[in-house]
């Protein structure tokens, strides 16, 4: 135990020394996390709009100032012709170009279906889906009340309401989504960078060789290699926890203390994958240039960003060695949701199998002989 | 000076594991990009409670269920069950017909329908319901007899310079920016730490290559290496995504040069100010790697960040490049459009060069 004390004190004595250390590992995380929960959203606003109305007529100028009205689109009266806006969508400067065509309104009460062209900058796709989302509800919200303002519906004419509700993000706040999963980000990277930069170190300096001949036992190295980087993730992501609660007004929902009791076991699992890529490396270089590879690939299998549910099957398998995955889907179930353990055990499970399997490896790996 | 480059790339290539990541890491997010990440919604699970079970209400729930959009996962019984399912986290949306559904429907012409979505995901939420009401109203339709025309407006729309809204569109510029940023800033940083740590940066500067030369040496090899990896992006997102590649191809080569030799200066920069390859790879991490996936504008974007953020942006390289790499690429759009960009790119470049200069040390304190 004591040898064990003194290695974690020796660990910190040396992070510590390091200035540039401090505020890498305490206030950087926690600007990562004030900045990325605002840069991290999808929601579409501001819309740049271009108008082409060749019609001219009160059905027009009615759809039209519906689209101003809007909060999801601003037009700064860009109208003019197809070509003009064409160019201005070309160089960026428009996102979407409602094109009404002449006759517009006489073909409307003719009742022969007169069309609206909506063309969409579709290089961000998602994005794309949203914009033409928006624009199809206009309209056709349009459609609706200019049925019932003309008294053209006939009398068995059938309708079925739509009520939706929006349960557990009612304001549709996509930070409220986004800061539970940010914040594993921030706790994974820290906790696995760290510990697969540590052992490489004492290689590549040599210090590994005069640890080797201490009568220091495998598991206390291990243990004494691990705990300060464990205390100082556990600390992040206290401190991350606070600041979802009180600045981003995360509800949290569900149980605190069992959140932080599965993070302090999914953070040895990340320890123990970070130790094992250093014990497979040779030289810092080498263990970022991997530990960055897997990392980049969980986090976009993730879900952070898109849905999993979207993904090829194949894609969806490989998520049964994606700790980061298996995390976020616990964070957002239990903070957002207010789920239960029996709701979330096979994730809580899956967590701890994983952690065990990869300390057994980090220890089975590390060699005192070179 | 020859000779150093030589050593350099020597002690570059000699690490095979590294070789094969940092090769393998464009080509592996490429693919994955492009075939996993789907922004497109399909088979959402959904849940039904229908207290109704009548013609109409199974009709509908049918039309929603055989749409590629959803699929079944369970028949709820009561509107208990309904918050359990969520948290289980196993559904997206829930369908729930009141008890005289199709009665309402037939005797006063209307008849209510809730949908119950999990909007912790706001998005995702917004577009499955938006799914489901357009299925709601091809059903109305239907059951409406629309022999006789109403009036009413057709939308069309038309998806421009992505029909398909494939995601590798997005993805490419930022994943060819993203691969630069690593191999460039936070190698070269990286490497040239190396030396200050292991004690071999002293020896090499009480010999008499020029500090320069210790520099350009340094980053040569780098520079061929990000190069290389930006054309088997390009390679491969021409070859397998059929990105359409309208623009000139030797002005998007020339752009991505000197985005190579922009992300070099800053890791020379980062090298300078940093002592450990530790804090040198944090630092690239954090002060570059994350503001380009974040603040370039490949994911998320900009406009409708907070206005701070947008400023922070404009400081950003990324932003520049993926810029342009998107104009030329996909737009097809040549000089005349983005020589801001290029401009400013430059700017940058010049910027850092200088201030590494003046911040590279002779000495060792």
């Amino acid at each position: 135990m004591k040898t064990i004390l003194y290695l974690i004190q020796k660990e910190f004595l040396q992070i510590f020394r390091d200035k540039m250390m401090l505020p890498i590992i305490f206030i950087i995380p926690i600007m990562q996390l004030l900045v990325l929960s605002y840069t991290a959203t999808f929601e579409i606003k501001k819309i740049e709009l271009g108008v082409v109305d060749l019609d001219k007529s009160v059905t027009s100028a009615d759809i039209i100032s519906r689209f101003s009205a809007s909060p999801f689109y601003i037009m700064n009266t860009i109208k003019g012709n197809y070509q003009e806006l064409e160019e201005k969508m070309q160089k960026g400067e428009l996102e979407q170009i409602i094109y009404i065509p002449a006759h517009f309104e006489k073909d409307l009460l003719d009742k022969s279906m007169p069309e609206i062209q909506i063309i969409t900058d579709a290089i961000n796709g998602s994005a794309a889906s949203l914009m033409s989302a928006y624009s199809m509800n206009i309209i056709g919200k349009y459609n609706k009340d200019f049925l019932l303002k003309e008294m053209m519906i006939p009398k068995d004419h059938k309708n079925i309401n739509t009520q939706v509700a929006f349960w557990y993000n009612p304001d549709l706040d996509y930070k409220t989504f986004m800061v539970p999963g940010i914040l594993v980000l921030l706790v994974t990277i820290i906790g696995l960078f760290l510990s697969a930069m540590n052992i490489v170190k004492e290689k590549e300096i040599g210090t590994i060789e005069q640890l080797n001949v201490t009568p220091i036992k495998k598991y206390q190295f291990i243990i004494g290699k691990l705990a300060p980087f464990w205390i100082i993730a556990m600390f992040d992501l206290l401190l991350g926890l606070a600041l979802a609660r009180f600045v981003f007004q995360v509800p949290m929902i569900g149980s605190v203390p069992m959140v932080l009791a599965v993070a302090s076991i999914y953070l040895v699992l990340v320890l123990g994958m970070g130790l094992f890529i250093s014990t497979m490396s040779n030289t810092q270089q080498q263990s970022m240039f991997i530990s960055w590879f897997f990392v980049m690939i969980f986090i976009l299998l993730s879900g952070l960003f898109t849905p999993i549910e979207n993904m090829p099957h194949w894609a969806q398998m490989l998520n049964i060695v994606n700790p980061i995955a298996y995390f976020i889907e616990f964070m957002r179930l239990v903070l957002l949701k207010g789920s239960t353990f029996p709701d979330v055990a096979h994730l809580v499970y899956s967590i701890a199998i994983y952690a065990l399997l990869m300390i057994a490896l980090a220890t089975w790996r590390y060699r005192k002989v070179s | 000076m020859r000779i150093f480059i030589i050593k350099e790339f020597l002690q570059i290539f000699r690490d095979t594991r590294s070789m094969i990541i940092l090769f393998g890491i464009p080509i592996v997010q490429v693919l994955l990009f492009g075939f996993a990440l789907k922004t497109d919604m399909k088979d959402v699970n959904i849940a039904v409670l229908d207290q109704s079970k009548d013609v109409y209400s199974q009709e509908l729930t049918r039309k929603i269920l055989s749409s590629e959009y959803f699929n079944l996962s369970s028949n709820l019984s009561s509107s208990k069950e309904i918050e359990d399912e969520f948290k289980k986290g196993k559904i997206r949306e829930v369908l729930v017909y009141g008890e005289h559904f199709g009665e309402d429907l037939i005797k006063n012409g209307r008849a209510d329908v809730q949908i119950i979505t999990d909007a912790s995901d706001p998005n995702s939420a917004n577009i499955v319901y938006s799914y489901t009401q357009a299925i709601i109203n091809d059903y109305l339709k239907e059951i409406n007899n629309t022999a006789q025309p109403i009036a009413q407006i057709k939308p069309i729309t038309q998806m421009r310079y992505n029909k398909e809204l494939k995601s590798v569109f997005m993805f490419v510029p930022g994943v060819i920016t993203v691969i630069l940023m690593l191999v460039s800033s936070m190698m070269t940083s990286i490497s040239i730490t190396r030396e200050k740590e292991l004690g071999t940066m002293e020896i090499l500067l009480v010999s008499p290559v020029k500090p320069w030369q210790i520099i350009i040496g340094k980053v040569i090899p780098y520079v061929l290496l990000s190069f290389v990896s930006a054309v088997i992006i390009l390679l491969l997102s021409y070859f397998v995504f059929h990105m359409p590649f309208s623009g000139s191809l030797l002005l998007l080569l020339s752009v991505t040069l000197l985005f190579i030799v922009l992300a070099l200066s800053l890791g020379v920069f980062i090298s300078t100010v940093s002592k450990t390859q530790q804090v040198a790879m944090l630092m690239s991490m954090f002060a570059l790697l994350l503001p380009t996936i974040l603040l370039s504008g490949f994911i998320f974007p900009i406009k409708n960040m907070p206005v701070i953020l947008q400023w922070i942006s404009h400081l950003m390289p990324p932003k520049w490049f993926v810029i342009i790499i998107k104009n030329i690429i996909i737009k097809g759009n040549g000089f005349a459009v983005i020589w801001k960009e290029i401009l400013i790119l430059i700017g940058m470049t010049v910027f850092f060069i200088v201030l590494s200069i003046k911040k590279f040390k002779i000495r060792l304190e």
